[in-house]
């Protein structure tokens, strides 16, 4: 699905680099977890997927099924398939939610040459997965993320990508400023899209989040790298230790 | 030769060209006040506090600039509303192509008609709101205006309007100069929506004075649209009574000179007045709203909301003031002006004032300029709209709190589907 190789991204304005040398492979079906220390290079590694300006590929790939995204517009990508739940949902006021997410799933159809979805058809799907992530109606009318709250807003990228149904999905921090309650509604978000087509790169501080949306493989990412890879196993290992052990041993390879 | 002195000879040049219109008592009264006006404060130059930022010269000068006729297979603003229609064509009331003048609760009247009476309810407002209006800042152009206009409408609203009276404008003539008056008076408890939209000349000029009497409700909603090459000054001059409301918006894309004033004083205590502005220009564009809202009264609430959507070297000028007179406690004041620019050559130059006689008062005021927000536009883009579409929903964004200002929902939409279709039909 996913094939990051040998990436290296430096930030267009100062010249910092911060990715240097990530390789992943994402099988389809399968949820990968990646945790690491603040700074590590994680959400760059996000933004620099879904085609975020201000980054620049230095060395190394990342393809989607073979197609070099790392040359496509951010569009593209979402039409291609890929998606990235944001750590921070961007309000943009005047714009209706259900508006927005009707334009965004039609322009991903038209761009795979498929026929738009019609008013009605639209609004039925749509009631149905907000039913389940307890969005009211009253949320779908208001404007893109104006004045929801810290868990509304996950829950509204959630049903974004119930919606767009991507077959790559990046959940960056999604369980940053969520409490418990919260949280599981938005893992049963996740798990019931869960399917063999599908594959998750589920970014995190807390292996809590891990223990709704349980991953098959767990990297550790630390200076722009991944330092470890491992079973859910890994997680716990870094809840209980943290950081510093694997860090040190990876100093000493 | 003095600076005065130039002005009143570009004044006296241009009254030159003009005839007065002949009349009744009552309307020659009006005009002959007017040009006396006009004669002493002389017509806008350059110099002038409130002429900074826009150059008068075409609007004053005594031939009106050809103006190109604008084709468009689109259908008119407006067109599926159910409404009264009275046509003016080049600034000429046209019979054939509007309704029967005729609706409950409404006396319309033609001005041309009005103007043979020897008396007229009009009398008590035709040029005397704008009188008012010119203190502290004068508004030649309207004065002019007072003076000569040939036609227009005279509305006296009794009861509760049952559609919406719309005056539609038609530019037919290529170098048309056109001088349009109209009058509307809401009776107390009255309500009535006005709109207003097309083409109307070359040049034109156009005043509106609105008396909204106690308890009176009135919605106006207007669209400058369809002529490039547009040059149009036009004032609104409304009166508030007790508990009455106002509301008025403007729609304004394209026109290379457009200068909308508006002039709004609150007499009467618990009055409401909003006023809105959403303007999109491409090139050779100049727009320019100038608003003086005065609070004379007790817990009066005022907005103004303007928009300007910038590009290709387009400029925008906002020239807004609260004035809260001694006595005016609990005005609730609001006025808020921003531009975005789509581009780095285009321009917004704003001049907000508040000046407050009253202790007891709320008055905010704001102005910015900004390009499209890239953190926005990423987050729509990731989402899978495409650049162009993406940035044509922020500029919507970006107009929603003064188009939002239009109460009614069908008159809303089809408002926001003019500037869809302004923004589809424009390249990324």
């Amino acid at each position: 699905m996913l094939t990051i190789n040998n990436l290296h991204v430096k930030l267009e304005a100062e010249d910092k680099v911060i990715l240097k040398g990530v390789d992943l492979v994402i099988e389809p079906g399968t949820v990968h977890a990646i945790m690491g220390p603040n700074g590590s290079g994680k959400s760059t590694l996000s933004y620099v997927l879904s085609g975020r300006d201000g980054y620049e590929v230095t060395d190394g790939s990342a393809t989607l099924d073979g197609a070099d995204i790392l040359e496509m517009e951010p569009e593209e990508r979402a039409a291609a398939g890929l998606f990235l739940a944001f750590q921070y949902p961007v309000e943009i006021p005047g714009v209706g939610n259900m508006t927005f997410l009707r334009t965004a799933v039609n322009a991903q159809r038209k761009a795979r040459g498929q026929e738009e979805m019609s008013a009605a058809d639209f609004l039925k799907v749509i009631r149905e997965k907000a039913k389940t992530l307890q969005i009211d109606a009253d949320m779908l009318k208001r404007p893109v993320n104006v004045g929801f709250s810290g868990g509304e807003k996950k829950r509204n990228e959630i049903l974004q990508m119930a919606m767009l149904e991507p077959k790559m999905c990046i959940l960056d921090e999604t369980d940053s400023g969520l409490d418990v309650d919260a949280m599981k509604l938005v893992s049963d978000g996740v798990n019931a899209l869960r399917d063999a087509g599908r594959s998750f790169l589920v970014i995190t501080h807390y292996q809590r989040l891990l223990d709704h949306i349980k991953p098959d493989v767990v990297h550790i990412m630390a200076d722009g790298r991944i330092i470890k890879s491992g079973g859910p196993e890994l997680a716990l290992e870094v809840e209980q230790n943290g950081y510093a052990d694997l860090l040190a041993a990876a100093e000493a390879v | 030769m003095a600076r005065a002195d130039l002005k009143l000879d570009a004044t006296e040049a241009r009254i030159a060209t003009l005839d007065l219109p002949k009349g009744g008592t009552w309307i020659t009264a009006a005009r002959s006040d007017a040009l006396a006006r006009l004669r002493a404060m002389g017509l806008p130059a350059r110099r002038d506090e409130y002429w900074r930022y826009t150059r008068p010269e075409t609007l004053t000068q005594a031939d009106a600039p050809a103006a190109a006729l604008f084709d468009s297979k689109e259908p008119q603003v407006f067109d599926t509303v159910d409404r009264l229609r009275i046509v003016f064509v080049d600034g000429v009331f046209d019979a054939a192509a509007s309704d029967d003048l005729t609706l409950a609760g409404v006396e319309i009247e033609r001005l041309e008609t009005a103007a043979q009476a020897d008396i007229h309810w009009a009398k008590d407002l035709y040029g005397v709101l704008e009188t008012r209006g010119q203190t502290p800042v004068d508004r030649p152009l309207a004065a002019l205006n007072s003076a000569y206009a040939t036609d227009g409408v005279l509305i006296r609203v009794t009861g509760h309007a049952p559609k919406p009276i719309s005056l539609i404008y038609t530019h037919k003539s290529e170098a048309s100069d056109a001088i349009l008056h109209h009058v509307v008076r809401l009776e107390k408890g009255a309500e009535m929506t006005l709109l207003e939209n097309g083409p109307a000349a070359a040049r034109f000029n156009k005043v509106l004075e609105v008396e909204v009497a106690d308890g009176a409700r009135f919605h106006h909603i207007r669209a400058q649209g369809r002529d490039h090459e547009r040059r149009a000054a036009t004032h609104i001059f409304a009166r508030l009574g007790a508990e009455s409301q106002f509301k008025s918006f403007t729609l304004t894309v394209n026109g290379v000179l457009t200068r909308n004033e508006a002039v709004i004083e609150m007499t009467g205590d618990d009055a409401v007045a909003h006023i809105a502005g959403a303007a999109m220009g491409d090139g050779a564009f100049h727009h320019d709203d100038t608003v003086f809202v005065t609070h004379d009264a007790l817990r009066c609430e005022s907005r103004q909301v303007y928009k300007k959507v910038l590009r290709n070297g387009a400029v925008g000028v906002f020239q807004g003031k609260i004035l809260v007179k001694e006595g005016a406690q609990k005005t609730d004041g609001y006025q808020i002006s921003q531009s975005l620019l789509l581009d780095g050559d285009s321009q917004f130059l704003a001049k907000p004032e508040l000046e407050i006689y009253a202790d007891d008062v709320a008055c905010s005021h704001g102005s910015t300029s900004g390009a499209i927000d890239m953190d926005a536009l990423y987050y729509l883009r990731s989402r899978g709209v495409p650049k162009k579409d993406a940035t044509d929903l922020l500029v919507l964004s970006f107009l929603a709190e003064a188009v939002e200002e239009i109460e009614d929902e069908d008159l809303r939409d089809e408002i926001v589907s003019r500037l869809t279709g302004w923004l589809a039909r424009r390249g990324g």
